[in-house]
């Protein structure tokens, strides 16, 4: 195009588009409810956005930086950097969900660290967190032993065991709810449902917990473990070392980094788990606590959503949710920290 | 030698046996699909007596006004497509821009996208509500139960691992090759569109994998900015909605189970190397 129609398309654009953009704000700030101003404000600032990329200047190429990073940012900071500030300033205010009245700084937090139900919540998690990981992990390493052995068919045992990763934990709950509730009450006759006891339902959980996520982490495994080089496993066996001792002395430590990305893999997804929980128990049975009664499988996450969603507690759920964040950051960062030390190591 | 072959007959009898284990619940998926609630009661580990069962379970369940599978299937399908185009192209530009751009700022905005991978969705979900309705309210544009609002929250969501993962890459690619179209009187966009772009492929298919089958799956998000029984339902709040429902209904909500999970089964029957391969690449990243 000529530098001359570039420039008139360009300004024709960015005027016609800010013409409506504004009219669609002036009509936002005045509350006209008139349903033509979305679109009005929508078509008006792609207008004034290709308006910006018609413009014939020396500096087209920051034109492009800045149209090709807009839209991204903005969804960005609208669905993510926005509610997570204003979270944080809701956590400390009496926020019903729409609005709230007044400030009450960390009070909220101090009423949350007294309620029996969010204490247990806290704990179970804890506690699920950490026995999940490590059934995972050992069943996740056994089987990625097992597809990386001479067994015939690897490729097939692979992604069979891979499967229950791909369907949501959601469906898949409601699938092993009936598993424990009819199957397995029919092959054993004569026994309770596991969902109908405090500890056997916190065990279903991180049964089905291992059975959908150790595929996922055993692929993880196996790649690690392909990555160790033939010839040092060649010298291992030409040297007399065991199976044994050339897993431990060899295949464990020269995969350390990737047990390190497992391990924390599995700490902050078993720490997040809402979907199962929420279809096999839903925080049922109850158990009961000195003199209260708790939901007994109750995860922070399943907490979080009851709090707010169900007993319309907004500010409440919120605040549990901010130190939801809180401890997986902390996760995360000695994560960081562990792996940065192992670079240098390096 | 004789004992490592018993040794690897051991290992393949184990192999088999976890199999049959794993895929237990899938059998039984199938099973039940083919039974009448009374056989279930009967007996839910006994082979259906009739297969013609499952043809009129999925039938019902297809029709069935809570479940309207038809109707879950293609919102599902559009939102996770529209969010997968668009989360790929918009995160590739922007993820160039970071890494070619070399400024503070793109800097600055760089760490903030991979520090946001660390916020749980737990503590933006309730102030993201609110933001949307009064954004709606504001602006009138209908954020809540709507396509466009839904699919602009996947882009906010997947946004950030998704730059993170293709900013290694870029980094990866030869400054000269750019510098060369440069030369030869090609703009920017044109640069990046004929030559990067293209280049970008391997790692694009990690990202569409990761977020297709997070957004294919999730169930919080679509829940709460869809409503459980709203215009718009995806797979798995169709399903959680049919369980409310027809609650101990077994025939049923397994059929309805099975119908969720058969799309998803078919893709991975297809194309299981990519999917694994995508998914641990995510991981390790």
């Amino acid at each position: 195009m000529e530098r001359v129609t570039k420039r008139v398309v360009s300004i024709v654009l960015l005027i016609v588009g800010a013409v409506l953009a504004i009219t669609a704000l002036y009509m936002d700030i005045t509350g006209s409810a008139n349903a033509v101003r979305g679109n009005l404000l929508i078509f008006g600032v792609i207008l004034l956005l290709s308006g910006l990329y018609f413009i014939p200047t020396a500096n087209h190429r920051n034109i492009i930086n800045f149209l090709f990073l807009f839209p991204l940012i903005i969804t960005f900071a609208i669905t993510v950097l926005l509610p997570f500030v204003l979270g944080i300033f809701y956590s400390m205010t009496d926020w019903t969900g729409i609005t709230f009245t007044k400030f009450v700084g960390l009070d909220n937090y101090i009423q949350m660290f007294k309620k029996a139900d969010y204490l247990y919540s806290l704990v179970i998690t804890f506690i699920y967190t950490v026995l999940n990981m490590i059934a995972v992990n050992i069943t996740a390493f056994a089987l990625a032993l097992l597809c990386t052995s001479k067994v015939k068919g690897k490729n097939f045992y692979r992604a069979a065991f891979f499967v229950p990763n791909l369907i949501g934990g959601l469906v898949l709950g409601y699938v092993w709810q009936f598993i424990f509730n009819k199957v397995l009450v029919s092959l054993f006759a004569g026994s309770m449902s596991m969902l109908a006891d405090a500890n056997l339902a916190f065990a279903a959980i991180l049964i089905v917990g291992t059975w959908q996520y150790a595929g996922y982490i055993m692929m993880i495994y196996v790649t690690g473990l392909q990555g160790v080089p033939k010839d040092v496993l060649e010298a291992s066996c030409v040297d007399g070392a065991n199976q044994w001792r050339t897993l431990t002395k060899i295949k464990m430590p020269m995969i350390a980094n990737t047990f390190t990305v497992c391990i924390f893999l599995t700490l902050v997804n078993s720490f997040k788990q809402f979907d199962l929980n929420l279809a096999i128990t839903n925080g049922a049975p109850s158990r009961i606590l000195g003199e209260r009664v708790v939901n007994a499988t109750e995860f922070l996450a399943l907490n979080i959503y009851n709090t707010a969603i169900s007993k319309n507690q907004y500010a409440m759920g919120q605040t549990k949710a901010v130190v939801f964040f809180i401890i997986l950051a902390i996760v995360s960062l000695t994560q960081v920290s562990i792996s940065k030390k192992r670079e240098v190591e390096m | 030698m004789k004992t490592l072959r018993n040794k690897t007959i051991i290992a393949e009898l184990v192999a088999v046996i976890l199999t049959l284990i794993i895929l237990a619940p899938f059998f039984l998926i199938v099973i039940n699909s083919a039974k009448q609630s009374a056989d279930i009661v009967i007996s839910p580990i006994a082979l259906p007596h009739n297969w013609a069962q499952l043809l009129t379970n999925m039938k019902n369940v297809i029709n069935n006004q809570n479940f309207s599978y038809w109707n879950s299937f293609f919102s599902s399908l559009f939102i996770t497509m529209v969010s997968l185009m668009l989360l790929t192209l918009l995160s590739s530009m922007a993820a160039w821009v970071l890494v070619r751009n070399k400024t503070k700022w793109s800097n600055l905005i760089f760490m903030l996208f991979v520090s946001a991978m660390v916020i749980p969705f737990q503590v933006v979900m309730l102030p993201l509500l609110s933001t949307f309705r009064s954004f709606s309210d504001f602006f009138g544009i209908q954020m809540l139960q709507s396509y466009k609002g839904i699919i602009f929250a996947y882009l906010g969501f997947g946004g950030s691992m998704s730059v993170f993962i293709l900013h290694g890459f870029i980094k990866g690619i030869p400054y000269e090759l750019e510098e060369a179209a440069w030369i030869d009187g090609c703009s920017p966009e044109g640069t990046f569109f004929r030559i990067v772009f293209p280049l970008m492929k391997p790692v694009q298919i990690t990202v569409l994998i990761l977020n297709g089958i997070w957004v294919w799956n999730d169930y919080l998000l679509p829940s709460l900015m869809l409503g459980l029984n709203g215009r718009i339902k995806t797979l798995p709040v169709a399903v959680s909605s049919f369980v409310g429902s027809y609650v101990k209904q077994w025939d049923l909500i397994l059929t309805a189970a099975f119908l969720a999970m058969i799309p998803i089964i078919i893709l991975f029957i297809f194309a299981q190397k990519q999917i694994i391969q995508g998914m641990v690449e995510g991981a390790i990243k």
